[in-house]
Order: structure tokens, then C-alpha cells, then sequence
């Protein structure tokens, strides 16, 4: 509201401001980087440089999937194309992108922080969801759980969690993507054993029962959250802290950061247990129209994310301990390692992100009631 | 009437004249570059987060920097900072007196290192506290023990505002003990006062004011840090989360109003704490002039 | 009774130097106390940042320098500082004239602003550009459509920088003019000297070593920066990552030998500034005692080189 009549009233000023600093500092790569891609427009051969903003626990994936898109978008147009990534937490990578952060493709960890980029900052149609197969998801995945080798507290589902000593890691929801599906999932689960028919939610003739119910997931995530030492604010802190300071009785981690975890750090140190419900995680990937277009690289970004979809790109994805969304292009070795486990989507249970985020994560919502009370 | 008139004009001349005659050149472009410098790189982004904040209204601003979460982080971040600033202040007097009055081996060196954390970047002090206090580190083990677990608790974030607030108070206080009066001393024995009791009668009340300077100095570094708090302190809300981890945390769920809120609120603390720095450093060279006299 | 005193002190006083000494336990206790307490939290991390890089090795230590990513964080931490510490030199020399060889009114007020950096918290001074330059700041949507990009690009990382190093050089060198007076460049002027040559000839030389000093702190503060980098970068792996936030970007990638690699780079770079520092400081104290004993000993009394002692110190604090 202010912004407006601000601005206006101090054109001159800022106007000289910003002429300084683009003066004074354009020599030092700022533009440099849409360069190369608007003439990648033109004339084919020029390098592409495209830029994606991505989560915490993508990285080890896209570092290989990128060299593959290279080496495949080579082939078929003979230009090449650098893929520069940038990770953090999901919220944090937002936000950036919400400031300016001239991403052309996002590749969050959920679905609310996709649409806060549209909301917000207007950067991409509100139907973003519905432009690639999947609910723009390539790759699903679930929260697990990761324990000291041989398991000494003897978790094997949520409810052991509660078990008295046992210490929990977690990111913070407020600011991890990965966090909010631990969460919800935990949430998920206890509503799914007071209910046991999920279908019941939506129904009026059952709101005492759900009532109830909710008021077990409450005191269930609270009593959780309780036993967290440390909360980090992304995945890929939380990990550290589990793995590398030796703090905590089990992490409540991504499914393909847990092996990751358990590949890179030791195998011989820490076990996965897989609850017996789980939630579905889809993590969402988009084309960030204003700056594609802005770059010049609307049709390579389009192309990157649809490679996602592609045999190679479900085989890669399947190889980071990530599900493929069509599992018949996977390597049936990888696809083994995919434990069964019931997934519950949020739709079913908590009627979309937008919903769930107001309700559990917003300020003042029940995430925060859990350390204010 | 044009004599009075030239004189009145005269007076008003000296009270309104922008600065005393002065022979050297560039006055004039001096103060516009510097004050130019200053409000593009200075003023005008700061004063944008007033601009941010006005548009809460009153009772938004106070009920978004007053909300549960924020009132604890804003109590951790001054108690941290006070207790990190009064360790300094006893164990940096120490240091600055050991320093200044006896001799041993690698005395120089350890004067230089006094200065590190003013040269060493945030990160690296944080992941290496984080590595040293945390349960498996070289002092978190010895710790553990005692039952005192460092990294990831209040004693952790201290432990790092320690740390950078280290050098203020050494090189605060070591220039006053350097020009402590040793006659002042002597007299005092002279008159039979014991060691305590010339330390606690004469040295003390001529040092205090560099002490306090070097206390609130120390205390004003801790309550802005964020670098190295940031990996030792485990981010924990209500428990171990500090006012600048806090801002970063409003930003990353969108809320721009309610982190300028509190970034506001720091401003103007570490106003006052500017303000009171200068405030004791005019006390202090008053109370030397007092002295010599 | 004040008899009794004086003459028991008169007994006592014989040896002048004893009496304001401490016995020798409470001197070893004192020393043993400082040196404790600097080793907990000053020597043993420091340690530790090299232990750590070292663990798997010589080979795997250098190795950390020649990753790509490692190499361009480096350049543009380099790029940065070569921006930020010529442009805040500059600044701090005009200011320094200005404060040091005028009187005029307002200026505490803008010695204060001069200051102000040191004392805002880092993130803070990373928040003010996102909300003057991000997407949504107040010249965020000009910028767009230009597609200038200022933040989570270079540009914002010096501002940044700029905005967190600024005072060094001039908290360094204004309180050196200001004990200097003017009466050197007044002379100078009244033998016809112009402005310029006056303060090449005289003023530049009287303070090159405050100016050397304030130049190197400002140079390593620049490349250690944090929290206000981190907030304006972007985090864009090989193009926007600074020393330091390749540092968090590798410990978080679970290359925690590659992280105190690099880190130890910036501990090094510390090192040195400190050394630096010792010998500048050894050096202006010989080149005032050889050239101004006596400006030294008759115009600086304690109380002048207290308070700019206190200023030496106040203009080192700087929050990253």
C-alpha cells in the first residue's frame, strides 16, 4: 500500500541509485548471464545457460541429470546448455525467487511454495500445476525413518517415536518443504488409526469421531516436536545434524535423503525403517514463464523439464532414491529398493496445500501453537 | 541602523555559518561525496525499512514484535549477548591485565591472536565452534560428562557470542591499564592498602569506563551476530532462536513487514548502544582529564 | 591512625616495584586463567579448522582448490573485495579530510552515520537491499523490466559487502587526522601548494599507515562476509557463491574435508591480516617516535589516546 506512493515520490533518487550501482558494477557478471541466452535464441550454436532453483536434497540428482540433459539437448539441437543450480531450503529458495531471483525452472519440494511464487510475485500462470503430466510431479517421494545401526530405541512406525528417550530430528516446517510432509505425516498417520477409513474425513455424519481424531494428531505432532534438540531449517541440515554431530535417535528425512545419508555417510551405521503409512510426497517442478522468457530460453527450460518425464531422466530419478512416475523406465536393481509402504496424498487428508498450510504452518496455526503453549 | 544591522548580520552570520573558516580546499565536495556515499549506500536503504514497517501501523508493529516467538528470541539474544559480554568483561580484564603487567613465553602472539575473531568470517567460526562444543567434539565430549551439552542450547549460542565479542574488552581495557598512573599504585600501598584493595580502590574506578566501553561494545557485536550463532545454535523456536536468525526465518515464510518489524527494533537498540558507547567514551576522557588535574 | 599508616608503608615501600605486584600464585593463577580461557575459545577452533582439513590427507586438502565451484567462489569473492575495498578507500579518505580538517556543524551526527554499519546486524543489512532491489522492493519492478539484475547477482553482493566494510577505512584514519590538526597543511597551502599536492605531499604520507591498516581490515572483512551475502545471493552454485558461502554449501553437501579446506583459506587469510596488522602497527609506532617525538609526547595526552584507543576498537567491530 505504501510501496506505490513511495516509489513515485522518489523516482529521482532511486532512479539515480540504481544508475550508479548498474554503472559502477555492471562490469562484474550481473548481466552477464542472459547474454549467452538471448542470443541462444538467435543463433543455435551459442551456449544456453539455464538456471534452476531447487531444494535441499536434489542435489546429488540434478548434478547428474543435468550432464544428461546437456549431452541430450547437444544431440538433438547441437547448442550446448549449462544448467546452474542453486539449493536451499524450499522456503528460503521461495523467496529468493519471489525477490527476483531469476530462476527459469523451480523444482521445490511441494506445491505451496510453487504457488506463492504465483501468488506473490506473479511470475507464472496459477495453473502451473496442470501444464506438465503428474501434477507437474516427475518423481514422487515419502518420509522414512533413519536410525542408529541395529536400531537400539526399537522404532519401527510413528507411534514408536513417542517411546520415552527417544530423541527426534527434524527440519523446521516453517521453512522446509521436506519438514511440512514430516509433519503431515505424522499427523496422517494417527488420523488414519482413529478413522481408519480416510474417505470419512469429508463426511458430516463422522465429525465427532474427526473432531476427536484431530485432537489425537494434535497432541501426537506436539508431543513429536517436543522431542526435537535441534530444528533446522532445511533437510539437508538436519541430516548433518543426525549423522555428522551424532545427535538424535532417529531422523524423520525424505526417503531418498535417508539413503543418501545411509550410502554416503556409512551403511554399516545407520538403518532405514519404513513406517507403516507414509505420506506421498510430490515434489513439484515448473517453468518460471517472466524470466524463461525474459532469457530467451522459454523452449530449452521446457524441454529440460520435460526430460524429467523421459526414460532417462525416470531411470536417473529412480537412481537417487527417488520413485519414477512411470517405473517401467527405471532400472528394476533400483526400483527393489522402493520398501512397500502405504502413501496417503495430502489431498485425501488434508484437502490440498493451500488448506494445509493455513491450518498447520501459517502464523499462529497449530505448528506454532505446539511450542507457544 | 546599518551598523547594527551589519553587526546583527554578522552574529548571524558565525551562528548559521555550515562550518569555521578553514584555508584548506574541498570542503564543499568533500561533504557532498561523502554525504552522497552515505545516503545512497547508508540512508536510503535503511530508511526503507522504517518505510517497510510504517505500513503495519502501530498496534501491527507491536503485536508482531511482541509475539511469543519473537519476545523469546529477543530475550535469548540480550541475555546471550549480556552473559557473553560479562564473561568477557571479567576474563577479558584478565587477559588484557596478564597481558599488560607480567611476561611469558609467547606473550606477542597470543596479544595478536586476542584479535581473531575480528578477522576471522562468521561461517568459519561457526562450523568450527559447531565442531569443537558439539557431543563429539574436542570440548563437547569433556562436557557431556559434566552434563552440560554446548552446541544446540543456550550455552552454545553464548558460547559463540563469547567469541566475537572476545577482542573488546582486551583492547578496551589494555590501553588504560597501559595508562595507569603506577604512582597512584604505589601511594596506595604506601598508605597500607592491601593488593585487593588498591585493585578494588584505584585501578577498578580508573578503568571502569574502558571497561564498560569494551562491555558494550562486546555486548552490541553479539546481539547483531548471526554467522557463527547460526550453526551452533540449533534453531530452536522459543529456545534457541536469536532476533537476526528470527528475521531470516520471517523472510523465508514471506512475512517481509513483520521481519522489517523486528529488524527495527534491533536498529534502534543498537542506536542506543552507539549512543551510549559515545556517552562513555566522553565520560572516560573526562574522568582521565579529572585525574591528571 | 594515619600515622600508623605511613609508617608501615613507609616500611613496606623500599623496593618500589614489589609492592605493586602480585605474589607469584596469583600471577601464575591470573596468567594460567587468560590463557585458558583464549585457549577454549580462541586457539582450540582454530585448531580445529585445520584438524579437520587435513583428516584424509595433504592430497584431498589441495584437491579442495581445484573443484571448479571452489575456484569460481574464490574469483568472485576476489572480484567483490576488488570492488568494495577501493571503492570504501576512497570514500574513507574523503570522509576522513572532511571530519579530520574541518569543523562544522553536524559533525558527531555524521561521525555516528559513518558508524552506523558496524552496528546494524548483518542480516539486517542484507534485508535492506532485497527490500530496495528484490522483485518486490521499491525499485524491484523498474529493474525487471529492464532485466537488471542487482541482488542474488554480483552487483548485490558488493552493495552488500560495501555497505558492511564501509567504515574501516575511515574509522581508521579520521581519528589520526584529527590528533594530526592542520597546521602541516595549512603551511603547505600558504607556500602555494594546491589542495591536491598538499594532501598527496603532506597529509597522505603522515597517515599511509592507519590508511594501509584500515585498507587491509576492510579487505578481510570483505571477504569473510556472511549474513548479508548470504541473504542477497542466491546461492547459485559456481556464479554467486562467495569463499564463505561456499564453505556452508560444501559442509552441507556432507564434504566436510572440502568445507575446512576452504575454510582454512579464510583462516589463513585472518592469520595474516593479524600479522599484517602487528607490523603496521610496530611500524607507525617507530615512524611516530622517529618524526614526531614530540608532537607524540607534548600534544597527545592520555585522555586523547584512550579515547582513540576506544576508537581503534570500536572501528574494528564490525558485525559480519
Amino acid at each position: 500500500m505504501l510501496r506505490p506512493k513511495h516509489l513515485a515520490r522518489s523516482t529521482p533518487i532511486h532512479s539515480a541509485l540504481a544508475l550508479f550501482s548498474a554503472c559502477s558494477l555492471s562490469g562484474c557478471g550481473g548481466v552477464e548471464r542472459e547474454e549467452p541466452s538471448r542470443n541462444a535464441g538467435e543463433a543455435r550454436s551459442e551456449q544456453v545457460i539455464l538456471l534452476n532453483v531447487s531444494y535441499d536434497p536434489t542435489r546429488e540428482f540434478y548434478r547428474e541429470f543435468n550432464q544428461a540433459f546437456a549431452e541430450h539437448w547437444t544431440g538433438v539441437t547441437g547448442a550446448t546448455v549449462t544448467v546452474e543450480m542453486s539449493h536451499g531450503g524450499a522456503g528460503k529458495q521461495a523467496r529468493a525467487v519471489i525477490d527476483g531471483l531469476a530462476a527459469d525452472v523451480v523444482t521445490l519440494a511441494l506445491a505451496y511454495d510453487i504457488d506463492a511464487i504465483a501468488e506473490r510475485a506473479g511470475l507464472l500462470p496459477a495453473n502451473w500445476q496442470s501444464r506438465l503430466p503428474h501434477n507437474s510431479a516427475p518423481y514422487t517421494s515419502t518420509i522414512v525413518f533413519l536410525v542408529r545401526e541395529g536400531n537400539p530405541k526399537r522404532i519401527s512406525d510413528w507411534d514408536d517415536l513417542l517411546k520415552p528417550g527417544v530423541e527426534i530430528i527434524t527440519p523446521n516446517p516453517k521453512t522446509s518443504g521436506g519438514a511440512r510432509w514430516n509433519y503431515l505425516a505424522a499427523w496422517a498417520f494417527v488420523l488414519k488409526r482413529e478413522v481408519s477409513d480416510l474417505s470419512k474425513l469429508g463426511d458430516p455424519g463422522y465429525a465427532a469421531d474427526i473432531a476427536r481424531a484431530e485432537t489425537k494428531a494434535r497432541k501426537f505432532v506436539t508431543e513429536l516436536f517436543r522431542r526435537v534438540p535441534v530444528l533446522d531449517s532445511g533437510a539437508r541440515g538436519s541430516t548433518n545434524t543426525f549423522v555428522q554431530r551424532g545427535i538424535g535417535d532417529v531422523l524423520l528425512a525424505w526417503e531418498n535423503e535417508a539413503f543418501l545419508a545411509a550410502e554416503e555417510l556409512g551403511p554399516d551405521k545407520f538403518d532405514i525403517i519404513v513406517p507403516s503409512i507414509s505420506i506421498r510426497a510430490e515434489p513439484p517442478v515448473t517453468l518460471v514463464d517472466r524470466w524463461a522468457e525474459a532469457h530467451g530460453v522459454r523452449e530449452v527450460a521446457e524441454a529440460y523439464l520435460e526430460f524429467l518425464y523421459s526414460p532417462i531422466g525416470q531411470r536417473l530419478a529412480a537412481k537417487h532414491y527417488y520413485r519414477p512416475v512411470y517405473p517401467q523406465h527405471a532400472d528394476p536393481e533400483h526400483l527393489k529398493r522402493f520398501p512397500d509402504v502405504e502413501l496417503i496424498s495430502v489431498d485425501e487428508v488434508f484437502g490440498g496445500w493451500q488448506k494445509a498450510q493455513g491450518v498447520h504452518f501459517a502464523d499462529g496455526g497449530i505448528f506454532d501453537r505446539i511450542y507457544t503453549q | 541602523m546599518s551598523q547594527g544591522g551589519g553587526r546583527r548580520a554578522r552574529t548571524l552570520n558565525r551562528a548559521f555559518a555550515l562550518k569555521r573558516h578553514s584555508v584548506l580546499p574541498g570542503f564543499g565536495w568533500t561533504l557532498g561525496c561523502t554525504l552522497l556515499y552515505l545516503c545512497l549506500l547508508v540512508l536510503i536503504p535503511l530508511s526503507l525499512l522504517f518505510f517497510r514497517t510504517a505500513g503495519l501501523g502501530w498496534s501491527d508493529f507491536w503485536s508482531a514484535v511482541t509475539a511469543p516467538r519473537v519476545a523469546a528470541s529477543f530475550k535469548l539474544s540480550f541475555a546471550a549477548s549480556g552473559l557473553g559480554a560479562a564473561l568477557n568483561a571479567v576474563f577479558g580484564f584478565i587477559v588484557a591485565w596478564t597481558l599488560v603487567r607480567y611476561s611469558f613465553p609467547g606473550k606477542r602472539l597470543i596479544d595478536a591472536t586476542v584479535d581473531l575473531p575480528f578477522a576471522l568470517p562468521t561461517a568459519v567460526s561457526g562450523i568450527a565452534l559447531t565442531t569443537v562444543y558439539s557431543r563429539t567434539g574436542w570440548i563437547g565430549q569433556l562436557l557431556e560428562p559434566l552434563g552440560i551439552q554446548a552446541a544446540f542450547t543456550p550455552v552454545g549460542v553464548t558460547v559463540a557470542l563469547t567469541f566475537v565479542g572476545l577482542p573488546f574488552v582486551v583492547r578496551a581495557v589494555q590501553p588504560a591499564l597501559q595508562d595507569l598512573d603506577p604512582e597512584a599504585e604505589e601511594a596506595a600501598a604506601t598508605l597500607g592498602a592491601g593488593r585487593w584493595q588498591t585493585f578494588y580502590r584505584v585501578i577498578l574506578p580508573t578503568v571502569m569506563p574502558a571497561l564498560l566501553t569494551g562491555f558494550a561494545l562486546a555486548f552490541a557485536r553479539a546481539l547483531g551476530e548471526y554467522g557463527s550463532v547460526v550453526f551452533i545454535s540449533g534453531n530452536m523456536p522459543m529456545r534457541t532462536e536469536i532476533v537476526p536468525l528470527l528475521i531470516v526465518s520471517e523472510l523465508e515464510q514471506y512475512d517481509y513487514q513483520g521481519a522489517a518489524a523486528i529488524a527495527v527494533v534491533m536498529l534502534v537498540a543498537s542506536f542506543v548502544i552507539l549512543l551510549l558507547i559515545n556517552l562513555l567514551q566522553w565520560w572516560g576522557a573526562r574522568h582521565q582529564r579529572r585525574e591528571g588535574v | 591512625m594515619f600515622r600508623a599508616l605511613t609508617a608501615r608503608g613507609a616500611l613496606a615501600t623500599a623496593p618500589s616495584r614489589v609492592v605493586t605486584r602480585e605474589r607469584a600464585p596469583v600471577r601464575w593463577l591470573l596468567t594460567g586463567a587468560a590463557l585458558a580461557f583464549l585457549g577454549v575459545f580462541l586457539l582450540v577452533p582454530l585448531v580445529a579448522v585445520f584438524a579437520e582439513a587435513f583428516r584424509k590427507g595433504v592430497g584431498a586438502y589441495l584437491a579442495s582448490f581445484t573443484d571448479p565451484l571452489a575456484l569460481s567462489a574464490i574469483k568472485l569473492t576476489l572480484l567483490v573485495a576488488a570492488i568494495a575495498v577501493p571503492a570504501n578507500l576512497t570514500f574513507g579518505l574523503v570522509a576522513a579530510w572532511l571530519v579530520g580538517k574541518y569543523e562544522f556543524k553536524g559533525k558527531s551526527a555524521l561521525i555516528t552515520l559513518i558508524d552506523l554499519p558496524l552496528a546494524v546486524s548483518p542480516v539486517i543489512s542484507g534485508l535492506i537491499f532485497v527490500l530496495l532491489f528484490g522483485l518486490h522492493g521499491a525499485l524491484g519492478g523498474w529493474l525487471a523490466q529492464y532485466n537488471i539484475q542487482i541482488i542474488f547477482a554480483a552487483p548485490g553482493i558488493v552493495l552488500a559487502t560495501m555497505f558492511v566494510t564501509f567504515p574501516y577505512v575511515a574509522r581508521e584514519v579520521i581519528p589520526l587526522m584529527q590528533e594530526q590538526g592542520c597546521e602541516e597543511e595549512e603551511a603547505a597551502i600558504s607556500l602555494g601548494a594546491g589542495g591536491w599536492q598538499t594532501f598527496r605531499r603532506v597529509t597522505l604520507p603522515n597517515v599511509k599507515w592507519a590508511l594501509l591498516y584500515g585498507v587491509i581490515l576492510c579487505n578481510a572483512r570483505a571477504m569473510g562476509e556472511f549474513g548479508a551475502v548470504s541473504v542477497v545471493s542466491g546461492h547459485i552454485r559456481g556464479k554467486t557463491n562467495t569463499i564463505p558461502l561456499h564453505v556452508e554449501l560444501l559442509y552441507n553437501e556432507y564434504n566436510f574435508v572440502a568445507a575446512f579446506a576452504v575454510a582454512s583459506l579464510l583462516v589463513t587469510l585472518a592469520l595474516v591480516t593479524l600479522a599484517l596488522k602487528t607490523v603496521v602497527e610496530w611500524k607507525s609506532r617507530t615512524a611516530q617516535t622517529e618524526f614526531l617525538p614530540d608532537l607524540h609526547n607534548r600534544e597527545t595526552p592520555d585522555e586523547d589516546r584512550t579515547a582513540e584507543h576506544l576508537q581503534d576498537v570500536w572501528q574494528l567491530q564490525g558485525a559480519q
